[in-house]
């Protein structure tokens, strides 16, 4: 991200009474001379660039406006919008004085790709008043470089044309001191591929280093890493390793103790984590993190070293850790609360724990209660809620037995019955042949013809039969057993009664 | 009689030895004089494991099995869990036998060592009134952990076995260390005057029981509170509920 016109912009959005086509610079010290520092878009079409006098720039143009300038207001601005931009990956950190650098590996896929990801910050950011231009590339190098320099607002690298992206640039955009720059075009340098194709080694005893750090920094042949600024909103606890560790016993025993360090944060902010992020970053600079979601905001250490325990056999330690990184990423307000009273009635059981102990294991799939819905059809009177939702004290009718096992699916079945409303006489599930001794029956269930137009006239027809040993089913028959519209007049087996 | 005070002064002993960990000896009667009294110290202890199966096809839909584990774990007043693999469970029927829908919290378990996990995570909690799990497997170490679990805690654990072929029910045979083991089948309804199926009976077998003898039973299934009822059947002319010795 490039941000062309950073400081005049905030300034602008800071004085919103200034006349947004005035020219506008901003003037401060540099050495002994007051000399312009940024200029905005109408300046810079009269003229006005970056490093000259003052004096000189208010002789070129009549009306310009003229403030002070505050660097480090800017530079602390940029942190902030780095810590805004958090929203898009985890990984972002200032770029000053006028860029930002966000790292959208393994996140750009939550906007739909590397392209509309970009489109999505660039336009956030210019919506709230700033000049934007973007590059996405897979260097930062490269990236910086094409922002500045590139032909587009908005330009996409894929990463294996990083490099030829890279060598088409200008010197200019691969971060070298001004000095350098020039005299590298005094030598007939014009772009990075042509700096790239001459022999190393007198170059770097010419101007130093780090012409070829930058160079290799571009092109991906030297990793560059990006150290991401920290919400300081967001309650982390953070160990670092004289020496990397590995075992899962030492891995659970720091994770105790960060956990304590995070809930002691929580509670002085009065907040409870609702999910917490264990970031483990391996010596080989590879890092893993493994999430933990809690029902309730919770700030319990042992319940919450629990939980995290859980996740440790996940992690894979490599060659050992080096920084253990606990971060409360979602937080609600928890406030102290009175749990033990001799006066009212005994207190409820606190089961938010366990439930989340269930939800944070791998192979569980659901924790729920389900609760009553207004419908006669059987596989629709239930819906699940959560496990920890506020009682709703409802229930089914109970004039109607139930069976204890619905099926998932009716399943066909073979039946002699005297039409229309008596039970059969005998039916074959499954391959067994079974006489009705008993039969209750029809409770006859219409369609949601209100809501399913498909059953605007469908019915079933339940009955409750019992065979010769003792067991009890339910099965339907589908129609009125008159009216051949109602349904198909076959039979079905629903459910088994205990 | 002596010998009779010394016999139990000696039990005493043992179960000392044997459940030194055991918070409390409370039990959750049937409410029915003749179950109760093969039951040691008058009903199921609640700080303990249970095992109930079926037979047959009950094997293995475990609906029968199912509702008498409702029964029980309704009456222990608290919330309740249900751990299951297989989501066929129909909670109006839970409701019918006493368990109110506010009182369950179902986890779907994936598969039965995750139902198995899930249910010693409940048994440790102390919160529940009652742990319920599915399972067709549950061996010696597993229902030890269990048991264990439920003894520290003090939370009624039930295990409703179901199997996936009626043969394998011969499993049930197999040792665990649940303190108690029904089997649960189904019988032909109370009969009505009229044509129609009347309250379900149940032949509720205690097949095994430490501390206590097998015994089997006839009863009439739970009802909206849970408790078994005993027959009133007039026309073979017994007023109570039929018990008959078996050997354990």
């Amino acid at each position: 991200m490039f941000l062309p016109t950073w400081a005049t912009d905030r300034l602008r959005r800071a004085e919103p009474t200034l006349p947004p086509d005035t020219p506008l610079a901003l003037v401060g010290r540099e050495g002994r001379r007051r000399v312009v520092l940024a200029a905005d878009r109408a300046a810079q079409g009269s003229g006005i660039r970056v490093g000259m006098a003052a004096a000189q720039a208010q002789a070129l143009v009549a009306g310009l406006e003229i403030r002070d300038a505050d660097p480090a207001g800017d530079r602390a601005a940029l942190e902030r919008l780095a810590v805004w931009a958090l929203r898009f990956s985890p990984v972002v950190a200032a770029d000053p004085p006028d860029g930002l650098v966000i790292d959208t590996t393994g996140a750009d896929h939550l906007f739909g790709g590397e392209a509309p990801m970009l489109e999505s910050i660039a336009h956030r950011i210019a919506a709230a008043g700033y000049g934007v231009r973007a590059a996405l590339a897979g260097t930062w190098g490269a990236a910086h470089g094409l922002a500045r320099h590139g032909g587009q607002p908005l330009a996409v690298v894929p990463g294996a044309a990083t490099a030829r992206a890279a060598a088409s640039l200008p010197l200019a955009a691969l971060r070298l001191p001004t000095a350098t720059v020039a005299a590298l075009k005094v030598l007939g340098f014009r772009s990075a591929g042509e700096l790239a194709a001459q022999p190393r080694a007198p170059l770097v005893r010419r101007f130093g280093p780090e012409l070829a750090l930058r160079l290799d920094q571009a092109f991906g042949r030297v990793e560059e890493p990006i150290v991401p600024v920290r919400d300081p909103d967001r309650a982390t606890a953070r160990r670092a390793f004289a020496e990397p560790i590995a075992a899962p016993e030492t891995i659970g025993k720091y994770v105790g103790k960060l956990a304590a360090e995070l809930c002691a944060r929580l509670e002085a902010r009065g907040l409870g984590a609702r999910r917490v992020e264990m970031r483990i970053d391996r010596v080989d600079r590879s890092a893993q993190t493994e999430r933990v979601g809690m029902a309730v905001p919770m700030r319990d250490a042992a319940r919450l070293a629990r939980l995290l325990g859980e996740a440790i056999p996940r992690l894979d330690p490599g060659f050992g850790i080096e920084t253990l990184t606990l971060a409360a990423t979602e937080t609600g307000p928890l406030a102290a609360r009175q749990t033990v009273s001799s006066l009212g009635a005994p207190p409820q059981p606190d089961v938010s724990g366990l439930i989340d102990t269930l939800l944070n294991r791998a192979e569980v799939r659901g924790v729920h209660r389900v609760a009553p819905v207004q419908s006669d059809v059987p596989e629709r009177s239930v819906r699940r809620i959560d496990a920890l939702a506020p009682a709703t004290g409802d229930t089914w009718p109970q004039s109607w037995p139930r069976p204890a096992r619905l099926l998932a699916r009716p399943e066909s079945i073979e039946a002699m019955a005297l039409l229309p409303d008596h039970p059969p006489v005998a039916f074959t599930w499954r391959g067994v042949r079974r006489r009705v001794r008993r039969g209750d029956g029809p409770e006859r269930v219409f369609g949601e013809w209100w809501a399913r137009d498909p059953e605007r006239v469908a019915v079933r027809d339940y009955f409750r039969v019992e065979d010769e040993g003792g067991e009890r089913f339910w099965i339907f028959r589908a129609g009125d057993g008159e009216d051949a519209a109602t349904g198909s007049h076959r039979w079905f087996l629903h459910g088994i009664f205990g | 009689m002596r010998s009779r005070s010394a016999i139990d002064s000696l039990r005493a002993e043992i179960g000392r030895i044997e459940s030194v960990r055991r918070r409390s000896a409370a039990v959750l009667p049937f409410g029915i004089a003749l179950l109760d009294a093969h039951l040691p110290g008058g009903g199921l202890a609640q700080a303990a494991l249970h095992e109930v199966g079926g037979t047959g096809n009950a094997a293995v839909d475990g609906a029968a099995a199912a509702l008498f584990a409702a029964g029980i774990a309704a009456r222990t007043g608290g919330p309740v869990l249900w751990c299951h693999a297989r989501a066929d469970l129909f909670a109006p029927a839970l409701a019918q036998a006493g368990l109110a829908p506010d009182r369950v919290i179902h986890v779907e378990a994936g598969d039965e060592a995750g139902v198995l996990a899930c249910l010693e995570e409940g048994l440790r909690h102390g919160g529940l009134g009652a742990a319920v799990g599915e399972l067709a497997r549950l061996p010696m170490v597993a229902s030890r952990r269990l048991q264990l679990a439920a003894e520290a805690s003090g939370t009624l654990g039930l295990v409703v076995r179901r199997w996936r072929r009626p043969g394998d029910a011969a499993l049930f045979a197999q040792p665990t260390a649940a303190a108690t083991r029904w089997r649960i089948a189904p019988l032909p309804s109370t009969p009505l005057p009229v044509p129609g199926v009347g309250r379900p009976r149940w032949r509720v077998e205690l097949v095994r029981c430490r501390g206590g003898e097998g015994a089997a039973f006839e009863v009439e299934a739970c009802d909206e509170q849970g408790r078994l009822g005993v027959f009133a059947d007039l026309g073979d002319g017994s007023a109570a509920a039929r018990g008959t010795h078996a050997a354990a």
